[in-house]
């Protein structure tokens, strides 16, 4: 019998470690984490460190400049904008995540299956693919919002409509690539379903891009809910959110500049705190 | 004579070649790829089989579709008789089971050892619950490693390691068969030995039949009992080991064996073993497929294909070639001497 | 004193990486003789192909030469300027890759590619040079060599791209051809015509060659002078059948042990034990020590250069008598001329 090895397997560098030990040493991942968590805290506390209620008017002092009272000020019917702008977050944040999460989930199932099985299945998801990307992303969201109803429904329901696409494509690519890999062979070799050899072992090895995709994703996502917010086809009001703060805002410009340019800079700080997470990952999640 | 464990009959893979739909609609031929064509194969039970031949032979294919991956255009596969289903079933698929060529996409690098040894186990019932951590350890130990690589992941293996994982994995499911398709040609060569000791062991220990595709006939001398020799998806000669080497009865054999280089060179540089460059699977040649690069070849060569056909007093060796068992020893001289015992 | 057409000294080169520095070779030294075939003996990892890229500056990016020298023609090649370099190259030195499928240009004739180098380094004309292609397309065995000359690579198969190589490399008459495992991606039977090829050129034009390759075998075949290479460093060196009768260094006795010949049919393939040593952090000492059957206490510590042994052999290992006593006892190879 040859002898056993008893040589510890090769640790080799800091790399194989894994995500959990390596991702505080990630300074993109860290930042961008740094970010959007705060946001993230910012939001979830806004009951209680928001000094007014973001839906309050007072008509008695409208587009008053910051102050002691009013750290931002308030914009044309008295409503603080500190409160607006943190409550805003949630808004925002939220909307942009679900309305990312949609896409990839159907996204990433359409791709699968247009990639493990291939021929007509394939053939049918592509072309549907073709179609919606032969329009431009946003001209598309607004025609459908405009159709379906302003609001969170609708952006949810458009944003799904077309969003998929990329995943699918993203998905569908690395799937026709990871399924001549020797190990789904192996175990197709042993018998497994095709939806545990999909699920189990091809998926997590080709999530990475489609995931790291969604963080960018979300920032194009915002930047649409904004653009909605600002045609008036978004969030509606009274309710505050980026978009719709950044519109109203506009005809102040000049003299309470702040109503609008605050809330740009938010979505600029988002979109930025996103991205270093999806650099982050991108580094992190390599199996290397 | 041990009886036989798997028969392949008949067996024919074919895959399409590019030709997008109008092609097809406007009633253009599809070119077809015959990857195997016509192959008869035994493989008794306990023995070693080794599987030769050059890129584009086949080999890999015929392996595959043995084993269950692809779904054979024609012919058929049996298994202890019983002749197996185009879908398997997963009773079916543990009596065989593949190790794979290149270390690196054999193992899933999401999962560490324990889990994909498990997930076997756990899926196919193979041991109770309780078992299970046991079963996985013994199997490590079955291929010579510690229990340390149990929780460790691929990426921290070398490639020999890796392969020992692969034969550990495939030997899970305790199966009759193992096809290990080129287990060490991407090793160093200095651990290949490790992994082809690994299997002889494991032969006589566990009693498993091998089928081991090679392109490297030093290998293959050194594991095999028999062999069978491809090019252009059939089997062109198989024979004992030793008889194969010693009186290869096919030109392509021949040739074949004078080209692998060796250690104490023999030859000259007059010497050559086949000329010309193997053809495409794809445009076969018509009579013999091997007529082009013979410089045996008649009239009949180029007419009819020949079959294998084993000789008036050797029921163990067959060729598929009209003047196999015909012509003089001149032109069938062996090239390769019998091994001398010691000094 | 024969005449040397290359000399390599104590060659170094090193890839610094972020965290660590690789020291991919680590004083290698060997030389070639004029008209000689020398082949580079090693398995993947052990720096043979950085050595011949660092003989034509050809390292990648961070990789660069930190010592040695390498005395081409009366000239250290390490010191040069880039001109003088880039006229050694193609001209006086060229090389061969291992992958002919994608060491020639897809978008260029292949009689273009073989031109070019005489165009640019002899100053040859268009239509000379057109000739100077066909004859060495012929010179290679290719067949109807003035209508493949307008052909592009891939119309051809792997074995014909390899002898189009081998005419870019003869293009300018070459002191040196050097070879990184040429052979490797080749089958069996195409492997045979190349290296036949290869012995009746050498022939015919005297030519030097450097031929890396990790097969033994196909050294055996087609090389006089063999140097064995290991974590950098050159370990043995000296005529291929003295070395094959008698290595004089473990790691090439574990070598032959190891691996499966086509005709000595070892009655048990014993492997070496362990693996190579990581580059970025080699043992001190003999590199090859921790995995040695010889090892002794003088081996962990200190310098192993080579040492010169009678009939023009070296070997880098001090108790290469015990490693010869073991080899002639349990012998890999038989010598049939002297009878065994």
């Amino acid at each position: 019998m040859s002898a056993v090895e008893t040589t510890a397997p090769a640790a080799g560098a800091e790399r194989a470690r894994g995500f959990r030990n390596r991702w505080y040493r990630t300074p993109s991942f860290v930042a961008g984490l740094a970010i959007i968590g705060t946001l993230v805290v910012l939001g979830l506390l806004a009951p209680t460190i928001a000094p007014y209620n973001p839906i309050e008017q007072d008509l008695k002092s409208i587009l008053k400049p910051p102050s002691q009272e009013h750290w931002l000020g308030t914009d044309q019917v008295g409503r603080d904008v500190l409160s607006r702008l943190i409550y805003a977050i949630r808004v925002d944040l939220k909307i942009g995540l679900l309305a990312v999460l949609f896409p990839f989930c159907i996204g990433t199932f359409l791709g699968c299956l247009a990639g493990y099985y291939g021929r007509w299945l394939d053939t049918v998801v592509m072309r549907l693919v073709d179609v919606v990307v032969a329009f431009p992303f946003l001209v598309l969201i607004i025609a459908l919002v405009f159709v379906i109803g302003p609001g969170p429904r609708g952006i949810y329901i458009a944003i799904t409509m077309v969003g998929w696409v990329s995943y699918a494509r993203i998905v569908r690519g690395e799937i026709l690539v990871a399924k001549r890999q020797e190990y789904v062979l192996a175990a197709q070799a042993a018998g497994f379903s095709d939806a545990r050899i999909i699920a189990r072992h091809i998926l997590p090895n080709v999530i990475t891009q489609a995931v790291v995709f969604a963080m960018s994703d979300i920032v194009l996502v915002i930047v649409a809910i904004v653009t909605l917010g600002y045609l008036g086809l978004g969030v509606q009001p009274p309710t505050a959110d980026w978009g719709s703060m950044m519109a109203q805002g506009q005809d102040f410009i000049t003299t309470r500049w702040e109503i609008s340019t605050i809330p740009g800079l938010a979505v600029v700080l988002t979109g930025l705190g996103l991205s270093l997470i999806g650099d982050g990952l991108a580094d992190l999640l390599r199996p290397e | 004579m041990a009886e036989a464990l798997l028969q392949a009959s008949g067996l024919h893979m074919h895959f399409p070649v590019g030709g997008s739909l109008f092609d097809r609609l406007g009633g253009r031929e599809r070119e077809v790829l015959r990857a195997v064509d016509g192959v008869d194969l035994e493989i008794r039970r306990g023995e070693a089989l080794g599987l030769v031949g050059e890129s584009g032979c086949g080999k890999s294919t015929l392996g595959r579709c043995i084993v269950g991956l692809y779904r054979p255009t024609a012919g058929e596969v049996r298994f202890e008789g019983e002749l197996l289903p185009e879908k398997r079933g997963r009773a079916q698929r543990r009596r065989m089971q593949m190790v794979f060529q290149d270390p690196y996409s054999s193992l899933n690098p999401r999962m560490t050892v324990r889990q994909t040894l498990e997930e076997l186990l756990r899926v196919h019932e193979i041991v109770s619950r309780s078992k299970v951590e046991e079963r996985c350890r013994e199997l490590l130990a079955l291929v010579g490693l510690g229990n340390q690589f149990l929780d460790a992941y691929p990426r921290q293996f070398s490639g020999g390691q890796r392969q020992r994982v692969s034969i550990a994995r495939a030997l899970a499911l305790e199966p009759d068969l193992l096809v290990a398709d080129e287990p060490v040609s991407a090793l160093d060569v200095s651990v290949q030995a490790t992994v082809l000791r690994l299997l002889e062991e494991l032969r006589q220990e566990l009693g498993l039949t091998l089928l081991l595709i090679a392109h490297n006939m030093a290998v293959v001398r050194h594991v095999c009992d028999c062999v069978a020799v491809m090019y252009l998806g059939r089997i062109v000669e198989t024979a004992p080991t030793e008889k194969l080497f010693s009186d290869p009865r096919h030109p392509y054999t021949q040739g074949l064996l004078r080209a692998v280089p060796r250690i104490v060179p023999g030859r000259t540089s007059a010497t050559r073993g086949v000329a010309g460059d193997p053809p495409s699977p794809i445009r076969v040649p018509g009579g013999c497929r091997f007529h082009p690069r013979c410089s045996l070849a008649q009239e009949v060569c180029h007419e009819e294909d020949p079959n294998l056909e084993t000789g008036p007093r050797v029921s163990e060796h067959a060729a598929a070639c009209h003047f196999a068992w015909t012509e003089t020893p001149k032109a069938h001289t062996p090239e390769v001497e019998n091994p001398e015992g010691g000094t | 004193m024969r005449d040397n057409v290359l000399e390599v000294r104590d060659l170094r080169v090193e890839i610094p990486l972020p965290h660590s520095t690789v020291r991919a070779v680590n004083g290698a030294s060997f030389t070639v003789s004029r008209g000689e075939a020398l082949g580079l003996v090693g398995e993947s990892g052990c720096g043979k192909s950085m050595t011949l890229r660092a003989i034509l500056g050809l390292l990648p990016s961070p990789a660069r030469i930190v010592g040695g020298e390498i005395l081409f023609d009366g000239r250290d090649l390490t010191r040069v300027s880039p001109g003088e370099l880039r006229d050694v190259r193609g001209r006086r030195i060229s090389m061969i890759f291992q992958e002919p499928m994608t060491a020639l240009n897809p978008v260029m004739r292949v009689g273009e590619q073989i031109a070019e180098a005489p165009r640019i380094h002899l100053g040859y004309d268009r239509q000379s040079a057109h000739e100077r292609a066909i004859e060495l397309l012929r010179l290679v065995g290719i067949p109807d060599p003035e209508r493949r000359a307008g052909a592009y690579p891939h119309e051809f198969s792997g074995g014909m791209r390899q002898r189009v190589m081998i005419a870019i490399a003869l293009s300018c008459e070459p002191d040196l051809i050097l070879c990184d495992e040429p052979t490797t991606a080749l089958d069996v039977t195409i492997q045979d015509q190349i290296l036949k090829l290869l012995l009746d050129l050498r022939e015919e034009l005297g030519v030097s060659v450097v031929f890396v390759t990790h097969d033994l075998a196909v050294v055996a075949e087609t090389c006089r002078s063999l140097a064995v290479m290991y974590a950098g460093q050159i370990l043995e060196t000296g005529e291929v059948r003295q070395v094959f009768r008698e290595p004089r260094h473990p790691y090439t006795l574990g070598l032959m042990r190891a691996v499966p010949d086509f005709e000595l049919v070892q009655s048990s393939l014993d492997s070496i034990p362990g693996t190579p040593p990581d580059l970025a952090s080699l043992p001190p000492g003999c590199p090859f020590h921790p995995r040695c059957s010889f090892v002794e206490d003088d081996c962990v510590s200190g310098e192993f250069p080579l040492l010169p042994l009678a009939d023009g052999r070296a070997t880098a290992c001090v108790h290469h008598d015990t490693c010869a006593r073991a080899a002639r006892e349990d012998p890999v190879v038989v010598d049939r001329e002297s009878g065994g």
